[in-house]
């Protein structure tokens, strides 16, 4: 079978397959993952103009940018987490560039979310899931919809006495959907691919530790996965060359016919 | 009796804003002796090493002896007031605009009779004490204040020149996230400030100690965070206009040196935080508060730098921090320069380990925030440029000035 790639550009242009923003903007005020103060952090975005049409150069407008590889919408490599760290081609600048396109299933638990912060995915709601909708094929990412991102900054991060309180997936799921449905990745609309208390399960942050032991991929600070099928998008998530790079911000597109 | 100062009524926003003029503020090399002295609120005056003659106005040798060695010492304040004179019409413009202005002479008990200004509570003939303040030219002179406190002597016309006093004023404390930052906010609410904005970063963050600050009558909480230049910025674009005093509460203290330390994150924060953030607040801040330098009752009066007293001497249990530290004196000597001109003072309070998380494991003496923060507040009462908070500081500063390498060689195992 031959694909024409051409028909696949006038589809994009004509608008039969739309193409969807899962990118938060990058900017100042966006949070960024918190650790305990006497820990290394993950810097936020920055930027300094470096000229506006002005003494500093008349006649064009740049800025310098600063951040972390895990800042805003961003891609998580295998080689983010210790679990991943061993593994062949594990990092931003050496994963199969095949890999930065792949097909998405959509599991919308932002009912459950809205009424508990707590909320953890476990495998009878996934399997409930594929009841509804079919099996999680091979190869494909599995995006958690949470309606997270249209949440205010302090509720989005909602850190409490004890930690933040954010929805993510329980350990068993997780290794579950490496094992039994050989997933592509695991994505969220929350600043980390895990469970806001997720460092009190076994193990610590299972969506780090089993996707990446198993060289799959995260995705976080997505946003409008409201607006994707559960089934039929295809995700366009390229990852910055970075040298050894952990992870990497990005724009995250999303393709439905 | 002082007037007691008013409130100021709210500004005419279609009344130009006058700008800034100083007295003459040119002094000999010899002289400045006096301005080091006004800097930090003490009373020196050179005394001659060979005959003990204490000298006014400063010179280069001994009137008495023909003595060359004449230190500034600490004298005695007391004197009485010989004589006095209104001046009354002046070609110095900055005179002009203050007109009747006072002027008399002092004997003072150390010895010599001193030019000074008068504070409006003395009268010819009346114990005094002089002090020496940095006018508006940021060089040192003398006003004859009476002998005991009067009824609100801190509001009087001349002194108030020479002052950042907080009363009326309007205050901005950088960061209000840290114990430092909220002490800041009470001290300056209790000194009358009439507005006191607090900035807060990463308000989705949430820190303890926020409904207290909430509660402080003049408080006004604001979005600002000194590592993000356009918040900063925008901060003086909706405010700066009303702030009369810049408190810089931004803090990044860690332990751990140069050499041993794991990395550069840390000491990249406390370049970002602590040189950056300053530099940041100087470009968005300055400019505005050194065009209001005379701006009425309320006029721009301060930039408050809180600084470790380790800016002088690197204490490498705290290097890296203590190295930031020194960054931001040295462009508070840069800004001292800058905003001059507006007759802004940039005062820098120096302090020893803090009563703060983050020298959990440093044994006392430490300064508690508070106790910083009433030396922020006094240091601006009395319009000096220097202050020492705490023993530590007053101990760092007294060994630096005898030996500084015996204090590089004991700080590096204290």
């Amino acid at each position: 079978m031959s694909v024409d790639v051409l028909s696949f550009a006038r589809a994009i242009a004509n608008g039969q397959i739309r193409v969807i923003d899962l990118t938060q903007t990058l900017s100042q005020d966006f949070p960024t993952i918190v650790l305990a103060p006497e820990l290394g952090q993950c810097a936020p975005f920055r930027i300094e103009e470096v000229s506006r049409y002005d003494e500093r150069g008349p006649a064009w407008y740049w800025n310098n940018i600063s951040l972390g590889e895990h800042t805003g919408t961003h891609f998580d490599a295998p080689i983010h987490w210790i679990s991943g760290k061993d593994l062949q081609n594990n990092a931003v600048d050496t994963i199969d560039v095949r890999k930065f396109i792949a097909p998405a299933v959509v599991i919308d638990c932002s009912n459950e979310c809205a009424a508990d912060p707590d909320f953890a995915l476990t495998i009878p709601f996934v399997e409930a899931w594929e009841a509804r909708h079919g099996k999680i094929e091979p190869g494909h990412w599995v995006l958690l919809r949470t309606d997270w991102s249209k949440q205010s900054f302090a509720d989005y991060a909602n850190l409490r006495d004890d930690g933040a309180h954010t929805p993510g997936p329980e350990p068993a799921v997780v290794k579950w959907l490496v094992e039994q449905r050989d997933v592509h990745g695991f994505g969220t609309e929350t600043i980390g691919t895990d469970f806001g208390q997720g460092h009190h399960f076994n193990p610590p942050f299972p969506a780090h530790f089993y996707m990446h032991g198993k060289g799959r991929f995260g995705l976080q600070c997505l946003t409008n996965l409201d607006l994707l099928p559960p089934k039929g998008a295809v995700i366009i998530a390229a990852p910055l060359k970075i040298k050894q790079g952990s992870g990497s911000p990005l724009r995250v597109l999303a393709l439905v016919s | 009796m002082t007037e007691p100062l008013v409130r100021p009524k709210r500004k005419n926003p279609l009344q130009r804003t006058r700008r800034p003029l100083s007295p003459q503020g040119i002094r000999s090399r010899t002289a400045h002796g006096l301005t080091a002295a006004a800097a930090e609120g003490r009373f020196a005056l050179q005394v001659c090493e060979d005959c003990k003659t204490v000298i006014y106005p400063p010179r280069d040798c001994c009137p008495s002896c023909l003595s060359a060695r004449l230190p500034f010492r600490d004298v005695s304040r007391g004197g009485a007031l010989l004589a006095e004179t209104t001046v009354h019409t002046s070609p110095e413009p900055y005179f002009r605009e203050r007109m009747p202005w006072r002027v008399g002479t002092v004997k003072l008990d150390a010895g010599p009779v001193m030019v000074a200004h008068l504070h409006g509570d003395t009268r010819e003939g009346d114990r005094v004490r002089l002090e020496l303040k940095l006018d508006k030219s940021g060089s040192a002179v003398a006003i004859a204040l009476p002998e005991q406190d009067t009824p609100n002597m801190a509001d009087d016309p001349h002194l108030r020149e020479m002052t950042c006093d907080p009363k009326f004023r309007r205050v901005l404390i950088t960061d209000g996230r840290t114990p430092v930052g909220q002490a800041m906010a009470k001290a300056f609410a209790d000194a009358g400030a009439a507005i006191v904005f607090v900035g807060v970063a990463d308000a989705w963050k949430p820190f303890p100690g926020l409904d207290a600050l909430r509660k402080i009558a003049p408080v006004e909480i604001v979005p600002l965070d000194v590592t993000d230049t356009e918040s900063v910025t925008e901060q003086a674009e909706q405010n700066g206009a009303r702030i009369d005093i810049v408190v810089n509460t931004a803090e990044h203290v860690r332990s751990g040196g140069i050499v041993d330390r794991h990395g550069l994150t840390v000491v990249r924060e406390q370049i970002d935080v602590r040189y950056l953030g300053l530099v940041r607040l100087a470009q968005a801040f300055g400019p505005i508060l050194r065009a209001r330098g005379a701006d009425g009752v309320n006029s721009a009066a301060a930039f408050v730098n809180l600084l470790s007293v380790h800016a002088l001497m690197n204490w490498p249990a705290y290097g890296s921090y203590s190295a930031a530290e020194a960054a931001c004196l040295s462009a508070a000597h840069c800004m001292r320069a800058e905003l001059r001109p507006g007759g802004v003072k940039v005062m820098n309070v120096f302090f020893g380990p803090l009563e703060t998380e983050w020298f959990q494991t440093v044994p006392p003496p430490k300064v508690a925030p508070a106790a910083l923060a009433r030396g922020v507040v006094r240091g601006l009462q009395q319009g000096v440029e220097d202050v020492f908070v705490g023993d530590i500081a007053e101990d760092i500063r007294a060994r630096l000035a005898v030996n500084p390498k015996a204090l590089e060689r004991e700080m590096a195992t204290s």
